[in-house]
């Protein structure tokens, strides 16, 4: 029996994220791929495994086999290095480091590449939002005319009732979102936006409007994972991940005990402090899965940084860059954008580059523990890790 | 052809609205399912159909102005979550109503009507809706 190694992060990339009509599935991997071994200064060739993550190409670009894909055009498939597509809706970019972490952390491998990758815009309008549906249960949600927006705005016309909170506590989390995005070069919009505009967008499902949704974009982000002796052989400065833990939910929003509790959420992210022997406290900033607006408020509750209802006691000035707590200092799903198979991915690259110090303007001071939290469907996956600590 | 077959395997419980009652722990379960997933294996086997009343409450909806392509000719609609008095919630729209009469906590009742067309084959579904008692 191998002994149990620690997990490193040992460098990062992505593209920029947004409609790239131009660009492919596979050059967009690709160019993330490269940008990430660039970064590691380390060899595709020394990688030992590579899991993609992705969502929907199957449906929306007609590729599958997605693994051989990636592996063939990112030239490692002459090197015969294995490569498995991780797929588990939304939430397959965390899943897949998530695996890369086990892979690492059981001794099998001393050097895995995840890269995560979407292309959106080869689909659109109604035709992408039936597509999209399909992380849904297609029989007995979307059958009926359930989109993820729908059932985010169901969730959240309960949510504001029961808690008795106003539109402007969910639009603040778009505005934080593009505030912070305005500040990263990868992002989809570098527009700041006012409460007014985004409270006054046309509607997409009421009560959320176009500036409660991430919008539909293409990217790829990649991440080098690695082996303590990988690390010490090599001279490397990785980032740690310290823990990794994941957890399921019904698949529909209806089978689940609440409309507006995050069960994955909370189970996953107890797992993951209780992994890296962290409190909630602790946690220096976090990149959190608002693919709706409504979901910041449910997850910043459900993660721990709220008590159910109270999300809206931080979204004004707590969850701001040089706030107490730091949220989405990316931009997040909505600003920063959300290419499915590539946002849990990119939210790794935000957490490497912010932990080294090198984010630039958006960087968050001392930083020492990053949460990472990406949500599979309405809720149906969690995954979330705890990065840095040294 | 595989759209037609997978949207008419459940037809009869879209139709009539039959649930799953577990002979283990008497919960109802809807959409039906196999396996209760409180009493797991003690289960297997004893998940009975049961017809429900179709009356319920609206838990919360919304209304959708983004449509997905096999509801274009609907857009807007009002989907809602409801809550049946056998126990179960589920997903679907409410008809017959503007979006200013529908509220949390309003009583309503399953109708039988057309609900989208489905696939490139532009096969007509059907199913429940609700109305506002
Ligand atoms: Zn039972």
């Amino acid at each position: 029996m191998t002994e149990l190694s620690d997990v490193y992060i040992v460098g990062a990339g992505e593209t920029k994220f947004g409609e790239l009509w131009e660009r492919s599935l596979r050059e967009l991997a690709v160019e993330a791929g490269l940008r990430a071994v660039e970064n590691a200064g380390v060899y595709s060739r020394d990688v030992q495994v590579l899991y993609g993550s992705n969502s929907l190409a199957g449906i929306i670009n007609g590729q599958e086999n997605i693994g051989a894909l990636l592996s063939d055009f990112s030239g490692i498939a002459e090197n015969n290095i294995p490569a498995i597509r991780i797929e588990a809706s939304t939430a397959s970019g965390g899943a897949a480091v998530r695996q890369a972490y086990l892979a690492v952390k059981s001794g099998e491998y001393d050097l895995v590449m995840v890269g995560g990758v979407e292309k959106m815009t080869d689909v659109f309008g109604t035709e992408l939002i039936d597509l999209t549906s399909s992380v849904l249960d297609r029989e007995w949600e979307a059958f009926f005319g359930a989109t993820p927006a729908a059932l985010a705005a169901i969730s959240a016309r309960k949510y504001m009732a029961d808690f008795n909170v106003e539109k402007d506590a969910l639009a603040m989390m778009s505005v934080n979102d593009h505030a912070n995005a305005s500040k990263n070069p990868d992002a989809q919009y570098k527009n700041k936006i006012t409460l007014e505009q985004a409270l006054n967008s046309v509607a997409v499902a009421e009560p959320l409007n176009m500036m409660d949704c991430s919008p539909v974009g293409d990217g790829a982000a990649a991440v080098l994972v690695a082996s303590e002796n990988y690390v010490k052989k090599h001279k490397l400065e990785g980032v740690k991940i310290l823990s990794s833990a994941d957890a399921q939910d019904y698949l529909a929003l209806h089978s689940r005990k609440s409309l507006y509790t995050l069960d994955s959420a909370k189970v996953a992210s107890r797992k993951a402090l209780e992994g890296a022997k962290i409190k909630i406290d602790d946690v220096s900033f976090a990149e959190i899965h608002d693919s709706y607006s409504i979901y910041g408020l449910m997850e910043l509750e459900d993660l721990g940084f709220a008590q159910k209802g109270k999300a809206k006691d931080l979204v004004y000035e707590d969850i701001k860059l040089n706030g107490r707590i730091p949220i989405n200092p990316s931009g997040g799903l909505k600003a920063k954008g959300n290419p499915l198979g590539a946002t849990g991915v990119g939210q790794f690259v935000e957490a490497y580059r912010q932990l080294k110090g090198k984010a630039g303007e958006r960087q968050v001071k001392d930083s020492k523990y990053a949460m990472l939290h990406n949500m599979g469907g309405t809720g149906s996956m969690s995954v979330v890790h705890i990065v840095g600590g040294e | 052809m595989g759209e037609v077959s997978r949207f008419w395997r459940e037809s009869v419980h879209r139709y009539r609205l039959v649930a799953h009652k577990c002979g283990n722990c008497q919960r109802t379960y809807f959409p039906p399912r196999d396996v209760c997933p409180i009493c797991h294996r003690e289960s297997v086997g004893k998940m009975k159909e049961v017809e429900m009343s179709g009356k319920g409450v609206i838990e919360s909806f919304t209304v959708v102005h983004e449509v997905p392509s096999p509801f274009v000719r609907q857009r807007p609609y009002i989907l809602a979550i409801v809550k049946l008095d056998e126990g179960p919630s589920l997903t679907a729209q409410i008809v017959d109503a503007d979006p200013g009469e529908v509220e949390i906590g309003k009583r309503v009742s399953a109708v039988f009507r057309k609900i989208a067309q489905q696939g490139s084959a532009g096969i007509i579904q059907y199913g429940y809706k609700f109305i506002l008692d």
